[in-house]
Formats: structure tokens, C-alpha cells, sequence
């Protein structure tokens, strides 16, 4: 299992979310959702703009194998997008938690980032997860 | 209750991501699925299919048997060690599966059925028996490798006694044999040539070694899906069932409607004929990116269908599917993902024969 950077926090269902010094917060997938979809081929991006809530389905990642929804950890609007992810969407398998992030929120309540697992909580959850 | 093939050890100790498929323990990928499938194209794999039901028939009446049970004509078979492709039909004329076929003497024919199908085929099969002299055994002793690509059968010879490298090279497509105690076959279901391999269950992990010390990277059966949708061959359970007649999984040429022979749901194939109700599989690719999945409604001018099986080909980086719409006119074709109309444009299948891709595809 590869190491989970310190600075981020999770969603149960595999979404992790960083806050940049600028304020805003970075989405993406776990290096675990991403060994789980295995080799990705298409990214569905939000837009810049849109209106997302915490919990809601704000992306789609699509492998070979199967599309799953990305869902953000936090409510908020979207500032920029991965365009990158549009000609590269396998950037997400080779590094999830850098070059793979999908999209940034300028957030609307700091609160909500109390609600989102710690990486050792989330290591714990994929650990459980593989029993 | 998990099946486990005699390969299920090798396939963990190769890292493999294993998940259940009808029941059987078997390799998703071994890291990456879109890399597997180019080895195929490119260079050769190898495939454990070893949860494949092989079935021997034994006895004078095996071809009677055999005329009545699949909709494709025994009579075609007049080599020994020659492979038929066929459905086998119910009463309703939907396929209760589709299998290969081996005649290897007028009282010997091996049958290779589905695996997610077993037991409903051994049922139907010993049930249609009765009044043929025929027995049935099942060959649960028998591993089996499918090594494909363009590279497979000289990696696969190498490993041959000089003997046996003779005969099995010399295999003509769709013929098999038996050399040095393992039963070699040119088959296969990614449009690749190669071999299709059953080895006895005490010596087939070993045969596996050698064919990696061979230079043959393991492939999953994730690959073995792109590869063989690329190649346009039909998935029992997606593509065709007991509800759908072969001529509605574009499957017509393996119906032999010949003189005399009364196979099981020839009444109903004719009656499809005469009135042209069957619906029809067309292959479509989509432009726009994205990945067609089973089960996406399509929207034709014969009508709405769906997507039987789509998936994102490696081979041409985007998005491939067969379809089922109904009789007439096929038209300007839509696809609805996620409630986006998009357009799909129909186009003859295979998608991808020998490692390239097919004109206007």
C-alpha cells in the first residue's frame, strides 16, 4: 500500500480533498479507487461554475471495467478543471493524489472539512475493506 | 461456494487482481488490463480458461445426437480434429449457449460450453440424450490455456517435442490435435491466431511456467473482452440468451437451415425468415469520447435497442459496442448516457481483425 500524504482528507467512498494555500480545495481519487477501476479511459469533468454539494456526484471516471461517479467531499463552486485529464485520463493512475487531481472548489463552509476522514482513518477503512 | 482453477495459485503469486466470474475465482488483470490487450495484438498472451466446460460425447450415435442438439450441421465436420461453431437452441429457438465442437472419430466429439452456463447445458444436453446412443462425460480433468497473438503459436511450438512441433504447426485454422498429451486446437476468441491448449490437470501448471519462461505475459479476462468484442464475437449472457435466436445476435452463419435435419428451434429460425421479425445486431463505434456500456438505451430509425456489449477498445482509443434494434431500417444512430443523447455511427464488425483496424471503423 502506497503512502497516503498527510495533508489530505477523504470521503468513505474514495474522493480526497487538500486545502491549497490559496484557499481553495483540490478534489481527486484515492490511489486505492484508482487500483480498484483500473486503467482509466475517460474523464467527465465539471465545469468551471458549477454549484457542487458535499456528497453530490460531480464527476465520472470511466476504466475499461466500469464508470463510478466521483462525488465531492465538500460543497462549493468550481473554480478550475483538469483539462489535462481530458486527453491523459490515465495521469489518475499514475499519481492520484498529484498530477491526477480532477477539479478545485472555492469551498463555502470550512466546517464541512471536520466531516472528512484522516488518512490514517481512511488507511484503516480501505484495510477493513480488503477482508 | 468459490471454483478455483488449477491456475489460481500462479495467478496470485503473479500478482493478479482476482474477482468472481460466474462463480469462479479468475484474474481480472495482472497490473493492467490495457496492456495486456496490446501484448495480444502486438505480441502473444495467454488466457487461463481453464473454468470452460469440456464435455466428450462417446458412442455410434454422437453425430445423430449432435444433429438434433445445435443449430450448425455436424455434417460440415469430415476431418478429424475439425472445430464447428455453434448454438445450441430451446424449443423457442433463443440460445441455451454457444460452444465448439471437435469431431475426432465418428464415435468421439468433444464439446467446450460456457463455464457461467454449466449446469443447465449438462442438464439440456444429458436430457436431449435419451433415444441416442451417445454417453456424456465431463472432462473437469482437463486445464486449459488459450495463448493468442501474433507471436503465440512459434512461442507455444517452442515448447513442443520435435515430434509434436510438426503436426501442430502444420494445424490449419479452426483444427486441432492431440501431441504430447495435450490437446492443441487453433482457436480462440480475441481475432488473433494462436492456440487454444488442454493440458491434463498434474502437468498444467507447469506447461504455464514454461510458456512464461517462453516469453507469454498472462492476460486477464478483462483483456480477453476487449479483445474478443474488438474481434466482434458475441458474450453469451450479454450479447445473446434464451430470449434471442442467433439471427438476432447476428449469429446467422452458424445456422445450417439444410435439407433433412430437424434441429431443436429450426421451426421457429424459419418462421423468423419467412416474416422478417427477427430484431438485429449491428456494430456501432462512438466519436465523441466516452465509453458505451451494456444495458445504454440506443435509438435507431427501426426503433430503440440497447447496448449489448461496449466497452472502450484499446486497439482504436475509443468507445465500441454490438446493439440490438429492431427489424428495418437501422438510420442515424443515438446513444443516451447519463441522460446525454450522443451520436454512434454503424459500422461492419469485426472491429479489429488481425491487429488493425477495419475499414471505415
Amino acid at each position: 500500500m502506497s503512502e497516503i500524504p498527510g495533508d489530505l482528507k477523504f470521503l468513505k467512498s474514495h474522493e480526497w480533498a487538500r486545502v491549497e494555500d490559496s484557499g481553495h480545495v483540490t478534489v481527486g481519487i484515492s490511489e486505492h479507487a484508482q487500483s480498484l477501476l483500473g486503467d482509466l479511459v475517460y474523464v467527465e469533468l465539471p465545469a468551471v461554475g458549477d454549484r457542487i454539494t458535499s456528497g453530490g456526484a460531480a464527476a465520472v471516471v470511466e476504466s475499461v471495467k466500469a464508470a463510478s461517479d466521483v462525488y465531492s467531499p465538500l460543497s462549493g463552486t468550481v473554480t478550475s478543471v483538469n483539462e489535462a485529464l481530458n486527453d491523459k485520463p490515465e495521469t489518475i493512475n499514475e499519481d492520484a493524489y498529484g498530477e491526477g487531481w480532477i477539479f478545485t472548489l472555492a469551498i463555502d463552509d470550512a466546517d464541512q472539512l471536520n466531516d472528512l476522514l484522516s488518512p490514517d482513518d481512511y488507511a484503516a477503512l480501505i484495510e477493513d475493506d480488503g477482508h | 461456494m468459490t471454483l478455483k482453477t488449477v491456475y489460481n495459485q500462479s495467478h496470485r503469486d503473479l500478482g493478479a487482481k482476482m474477482v468472481d466470474f460466474g462463480g469462479w475465482d479468475m484474474p481480472i488483470h495482472y497490473g493492467s488490463q490495457i496492456e495486456e490487450h496490446h501484448a495480444v495484438r502486438r505480441d502473444a498472451g495467454m488466457f487461463d480458461v481453464s473454468h470452460m466446460t469440456v464435455i466428450d460425447l462417446h458412442g455410434e450415435g454422437a453425430r445423430a445426437y449432435l444433429r438434433k442438439l445445435i443449430a450448425n450441421s455436424v455434417e460440415k465436420l469430415k476431418v478429424s480434429g475439425k472445430a464447428l461453431y455453434s448454438c445450441m437452441l430451446n424449443e423457442r429457438g433463443g440460445v441455451i449457449d454457444d460452444l465448439i465442437v471437435y469431431y475426432l472419430n465418428d464415435s468421439f466429439y468433444r464439446v467446450v460450453v460456457n463455464a457461467s452456463t454449466r449446469d443447465k447445458d449438462l442438464a439440456w444436453m444429458q436430457a436431449q440424450a435419451s433415444g441416442f446412443d451417445v454417453s456424456l462425460e465431463e472432462r473437469a480433468d482437463l486445464a486449459m490455456v488459450a495463448v493468442q497473438g501474433p507471436n503465440a503459436r512459434a512461442k507455444a511450438l517452442s515448447l513442443l517435442s520435435p515430434e509434436a512441433a510438426g503436426p501442430v504447426g502444420a494445424l490449419g485454422k479452426f483444427m486441432a490435435c492431440d501431441a504430447d498429451g495435450l490437446f492443441i486446437a487453433r482457436t480462440g476468441y480475441t481475432g488473433e491466431d494462436g492456440f487454444e491448449i488442454m493440458v491434463p490437470e498434474d502437468r498444467a501448471v507447469a506447461f504455464w511456467n514454461r510458456l512464461l519462461g517462453a516469453g507469454v505475459r498472462p492476460c486477464g479476462l478483462g483483456a480477453r473482452d476487449t479483445l474478443r468484442l474488438e474481434a466482434g464475437m458475441a458474450l453469451y449472457g450479454q450479447d445473446m440468451d434464451e430470449t434471442v435466436s442467433p439471427f438476432e445476435a447476428g449469429l446467422a452463419w452458424t445456422v445450417a437451415l439444410d435439407e433433412g435435419r430437424d434441429f431443436i428451434g429450426r421451426a421457429v429460425l424459419e418462421q423468423q425468415l419467412a416474416d422478417g421479425s427477427a430484431r438485429q445486431m449491428i456494430g456501432v463505434v462512438m466519436d465523441e469520447k466516452g465509453v458505451l456500456r451494456h444495458g445504454q438505451a440506443v435509438f435507431a430509425q427501426c426503433g430503440p435497442g440497447e447496448i449489448l456489449s461496449g466497452t472502450f477498445s484499446p486497439s482504436l482509443s475509443k468507445a465500441i459496442a454490438l446493439a440490438r434494434v429492431p427489424a428495418g431500417d437501422v438510420g442515424a444512430v443515438e446513444v443516451d448516457i447519463r441522460g446525454k443523447r450522443h451520436p454512434l455511427r454503424v459500422v461492419k464488425y469485426p472491429f479489429v481483425r488481425d491487429g488493425k483496424a477495419q475499414p471505415g471503423v
